[in-house]
């Protein structure tokens, strides 16, 4: 087991540390020889003009994203606590989105937001809408991904938020309901607060699954149009492998950034909870 | 206790729900049937009142070989995900070697390394060693998705395996090994189950790793296939959306033989600790 963490984790995340720490062209890439140039890929990144925007994009996607399949999420999973006929059926309908291979879900996204012929427009225009260029155009892309982007994530937010919900012990809103809190207040200062610690894994997780989202924002804009839908993910992808003339330093000084970004919101947590457990 | 009224008002509100989800997925198989000549209609069949098997005529034509790699892949994952993951956990969770406690830490980092990076670290590795673009890398590959959720699925099902099985093996004259062929491997059948399902799925819809890894390869998995296919000819959408309806079986497959298992699946990397 330590032989493959070392030979398929550890080895390849060397490679590309290192890859990010030289100045690689097609020759010496397959040589091997390229000459270490230290931090200067990262220097290169954080002042390329593409920087800056990727990040922005990266945080919108990935804050929107968060709150609305959070919020739907929730929203369905307190929805499903009842049992009613079919529930179990129903949940596990709710499961298709997120089993579906992404480059199925994306595709079938593009289509529908297709600016003349996407089904999205056609009821836009039922409703007397101006057809809006979702993918074409620079204002709306990002926002065409992420609402792709919460379709897929509504799922997992479902499942595990509903099987926290489970966990709760009945009895504590019988209780509640018998001192008169109405539904509302049940809500916010029983299930919410109880709720708290399986809140933090889902939307940490839902955090590292995000940041790390690719395949469909390349499959349905590329990023584009003019870099309006690129996130730092997608930008690492196109330095790396977009180009006939890859610039894998670069890439890879975008990807590793990423990486140290998830890992300071996983140690805040690890921080938070330890905090807790202490308190 | 509450009137029978109120339980169908939840269960249609439920299916309004579920039906508005599920719209994607729904025009997805329509457009499959669309026609052509159909397909840039405004507004469009909201049924496939015009069905066509063009598009999977166009399927069956070109993406048989796809599919049969993606298969390939898939199993291949499997395997070596099993292979690595069902003895790793059952040292971590019934001989207790020492450092297990980091060894389970880094898995949890694993997987949250994103793909594209573990793509150009196995870029340069799979060039220098001559497997890129071939079906073995992306095995490799792809094993790494998987094999991280395995050990921690693994290992938490097997410290459950109550210590006096063992012992009642040993007792009768079994070896670590014997112990492991015969008693823990079939006690842990469910979980075996779970993730070879996970590992196969998450092995077909791969598509940062096909397409970094075997862009220039002979044989190509189903999602370099639609990926080409949308590419190259904008018109056919129906026959793309076959291929996308194929690509689903596996998903469908799964979530109807295995719905306990997929629930338990998704939940057990963030609910257990």
């Amino acid at each position: 087991m330590v032989v493959y963490l070392l030979a398929f984790y550890v080895y390849p995340l060397y490679r590309n540390v290192d890859l990010s720490l030289r100045d690689y062209t097609v020759r010496s890439f397959v040589r091997g020889d390229a000459p270490f140039t230290g931090l200067a890929n990262y220097a290169k990144v954080v002042r390329d003009a593409t920087f800056g925007p990727a990040l922005w994009h990266t945080v919108v996607f990935t804050v929107v994203s968060l709150a609305f399949q959070f919020t739907i999420g929730l929203a369905l999973a307190m929805f499903f606590t009842r049992s009613f006929r079919l529930s179990a059926t129903l949940r596990a309908l709710f499961l298709v989105p997120w089993l579906l291979p992404l480059i199925v879900s994306s595709s079938t996204w593009s289509w529908m937001l297709n600016s003349e012929s996407g089904v999205v427009n056609a009821v836009l225009a039922a409703v007397g809408i101006d057809p809006v260029n979702w993918l074409t155009s620079p204002d709306w892309s990002l926002w065409s991904v992420t609402i792709a982007n919460i379709w897929i994530g509504i799922p997992f937010n479902l499942v595990v938020l509903y099987s926290g919900l489970q966990a709760i012990p009945s009895h504590i809103h019988e209780a509640a309901e018998l001192d008169g809190a109405t539904g509302w207040q049940r809500f916010w200062k029983v299930t919410f607060p109880l709720l708290r610690p399986v809140s933090a894994i889902t939307l940490l997780l839902g955090l590292v699954y995000t940041l790390k989202v690719f395949d469909i924002i390349w499959i349905m804009t590329k990023g584009g149009p003019s870099d309006a839908s690129t996130t730092l993910a997608t930008w690492s992808y196109r330095l790396g492998f977009g180009n006939l003339l890859p610039s894998f330093g670069p890439g890879a000084a975008v990807g590793n950034l990423l990486i140290v970004i998830a890992l300071v919101f996983g140690l805040v947590y690890i921080r938070a909870q330890r905090r807790q457990g202490a308190a | 206790m509450r009137a029978a009224g109120r339980g169908w008002w939840r269960t249609g509100l439920g299916v309004v729900f579920t039906a508005l989800m599920l719209f994607p997925v729904y025009w997805m198989v329509n457009v499959s049937f669309t026609r052509d000549q159909d397909m840039r209609k405004s507004p469009p069949y909201w049924f496939p009142v015009h069905g066509t098997l063009e598009g999977y005529r166009a399927v069956l034509e070109q993406q048989l070989p796809y599919l049969g790699v993606s298969l390939v892949v898939g199993l291949g994952t499997v395997a070596l995900t099993l292979a690595i993951a069902v003895p790793a956990a059952y040292s971590l969770a019934k001989l207790r070697p020492r450092g297990r406690g980091v060894l389970g830490f880094v898995l949890l980092i694993a997987q949250m390394i994103p793909g594209v990076i573990m793509a150009m670290g196995f870029y340069a590795i799979f060039l220098a060693t001559g497997v890129l673009n071939t079906v073995p890398g992306l095995i490799v590959a792809d094993s790494t998705l998987a094999v991280p959720f395995a050990v921690l699925i693994f290992t938490a099902f097997m410290s459950g395996i109550p210590e006096e099985l063992l012992q009642a093996a040993r007792v009768d004259g079994a070896g670590a090994l014997r112990t492991f062929w015969s008693v823990v491997l079939p006690v842990s059948r469910n979980s075996v189950i779970t993730v070879s399902l996970f590992a196969f799925l998450w092995a077909w819809s791969d598509f940062v790793f096909a397409s970094t890894l075997d862009q220039g390869g002979a044989h190509q998995p189903i999602t370099l296939g639609i990926y080409h296919y949308i590419g190259n000819n904008n018109q056919q959408w129906n026959a793309i959306m076959a291929t996308a309806v194929i690509a689903s079986i596996p998903a469908a497959v799964l979530l109807v033989i295995a719905q306990r298992y997929v629930a338990a699946g998704v939940t057990a990397g963030a609910v257990k600790d």
